[in-house]
């Protein structure tokens, strides 16, 4: 990992809900255009690591994006640097059509122009959206706001893409189908992808490197095929 | 019948006033959560703003569109300087803060205006529109006129801009718009400095009706909120629909009704609110907000 490289690095960073500790200094840092994943039990910090890094935790330590430090911004010009969050639940505008969700994607960035060029990629990629363009987000099935999920991250352009739980109460073959795009988006556009996950088989298949957090700290970490081969990793996240 | 029509434009006047206030209380609703008690008196405030214009010799509709502009900065410094620091305060605290300000506005305007009743001009002729046997006020036509026009540059706005859909956004589901990059609080701000432009349309269609005094809004406020509680408070559409509503209701019944006649035409509101609240207490048009908690 060459420092010029690193396109994130959090070091001791610690979080706190009220009095409520959440994270005890978990340190690390992601090269620019791999798949990341941070892997856990509930209530391991997994979010909380993706919403600190999204300035909507209180938290100390240091956490930089391509060498800027992120700690003093408010949330709003996290975004604008180039890290998109599709946060835990989906954070769609129901009340809104699947187009204005897509527009809103785009506030963020900088340029602001040549939105349909951004339409045409996020429909390629999701071509089941485009059909429902003109409707009201909160009639889409859960597959399909993951879907807009992902899709209004992506309008920002973003350098990094934060994902909470893409896979969170969906069919089998639409998270398959989800993390298919998410590969694709990756290779294509090169985006590098910091996913948060559950279900540790999916994202071992998915990323290059692995975090492995327990209540709080990291407690693991490495390439994902080493961390398949462990036995303990296995036991406790793969199930056989 | 002509009677019958007189009335009902005539209501739709009034109406179109208080569409204009609901509407300044649905945004405020939207923005911050809570009801406002302070929007009738900001828009007196307005008014008074336009009459020290037209009194220093101001064409009328050059006072009328600075007024639109001053008042619009004027919410935004409001929410900025008074309501963003107990933004996160219980609900309580915001409405205590809304009546405070209530108080601040009527006194102020005592104090710089005083309390004597001042005739407030209309830009409109005052010789009545005839139309067969039925003569209309020409003021009141062109208040409806007015309040129309404001509200198709509103819904165009909502509906058809950027800003406009940011607002929108960042009214329904802040966290999610901090997280697309939308600055929540200056959206807030916006709302406010909206919701102060429809009280000074509102203020300065009024006020030739009734003359101008610090009191000039407190009946119509009480009104807005029967008309806002009508359409319901979550429903932009529905509080100016509710706002021609009570208009035409409050006239026809003050008109038909012979023991309310004028002197209890205002109980009518106050009557037509508690009623919707037991019955459908989200308004005809608003939804239930559900929030998980």
């Amino acid at each position: 990992m060459s420092a010029a490289n690193i396109l994130l690095e959090v070091r001791d960073l610690e979080a706190f809900y009220g009095r409520t500790k959440a994270l005890h200094g978990v340190s690390f840092s992601m090269t620019a255009g791999g798949i990341t994943t941070i892997l856990g039990a509930n209530g391991a910090g997994k979010t909380t690591t993706l919403r600190a890094i999204s300035r909507m935790v209180r938290t100390s330590g240091a956490i930089r994006f391509e060498g800027q430090a992120l700690e003093q911004r408010a949330t709003e010009d996290v975004v604008r640097l180039g890290i998109a969050h599709a946060p835990e639940g989906r954070g769609t505008f129901v009340h809104l059509t699947v187009e204005e969700n897509l527009r809103l994607g785009a506030w963020g960035r900088r340029e602001r122009g040549a939105l349909q060029e951004d339409f045409a990629r996020v429909f390629s990629y999701f071509p089941a959206l485009e059909g429902r363009r003109r409707q009201a987000a909160g009639t889409l099935s859960g597959g399909e706001q993951q879907m807009l999920a992902v899709a209004r991250a992506l309008m920002l352009r973003p350098r990094l893409l934060l994902l909470d739980e893409p896979s969170l109460g969906l069919a089998p073959m639409v998270v398959r189908e989800i993390f298919r795009i998410l590969r694709t988006v990756n290779q294509d556009a090169g985006v590098t992808i910091l996913l948060v996950e559950q279900n540790a088989a999916l994202a071992l298949d998915l990323a290059d490197h692995v975090f492995l957090l327990e209540t709080g700290r990291i407690v693991m970490e490495g390439p994902s095929e080493d961390l398949r081969k462990d036995d303990a990793i296995r036991r406790a996240y793969l199930g056989y | 019948m002509d009677i019958f029509v007189q009335q009902v434009v005539s209501g739709l006047a009034t109406g179109g006033i208080y569409a204009s206030l609901a509407l300044a209380l649905v945004m405020i609703y939207q923005a911050t959560d809570v009801v406002s008690f302070t929007q009738g008196e900001m828009a007196m405030f307005s008014t008074y703003l336009c009459w020290t214009m037209l009194n220093a010799g101001v064409p009328y509709w050059v006072a009328f569109l600075s007024t639109l502009a001053l008042s619009f900065v004027g919410g935004i410094v409001i929410q900025r300087v008074i309501i963003r620091p107990v933004e996160q305060a219980p609900i309580l605290t915001i409405v205590i803060v809304t009546l405070g300000l209530l108080v601040i506005f009527n006194s102020l305007a005592g104090w710089i205006w005083t309390y004597v009743q001042k005739p407030f001009p209309s830009p409109f002729p005052s010789k009545p529109l005839r139309a067969g046997n039925v003569f209309f006020s020409a003021h009141d036509i062109g208040a409806i006129g007015i309040t129309l026009v404001v509200l198709l540059c509103i819904y165009v706005f909502f509906r058809f801009t950027p800003l406009g859909l940011a607002m929108r956004a960042a009214a329904h589901n802040p966290v999610s718009s901090r997280l697309v990059g939308i600055r929540v609080g200056w959206m807030l701000a916006l709302g406010w400095g909206l919701a102060a432009v429809f009280g000074a349309v509102a203020g300065m269609m009024v006020a030739p009706n009734l003359t101008l005094e610090p009191n000039l809004m407190g009946g119509v406020q009480i009104y807005a909120f029967a008309a806002a509680t009508l359409g319901g408070f979550t429903s932009p559409g529905g509080a100016v629909l509710g706002g021609f509503i009570v208009g035409v209701v409050e006239n026809l019944v003050g008109t038909y009704v012979s023991f309310i006649g004028t002197e209890l035409k205002f109980t009518v509101a106050l009557a037509l609110i508690i009623v919707v609240l037991l019955v459908k207490p989200t308004g005809l048009f608003g939804t239930t907000v559900v929030k998980r908690v």
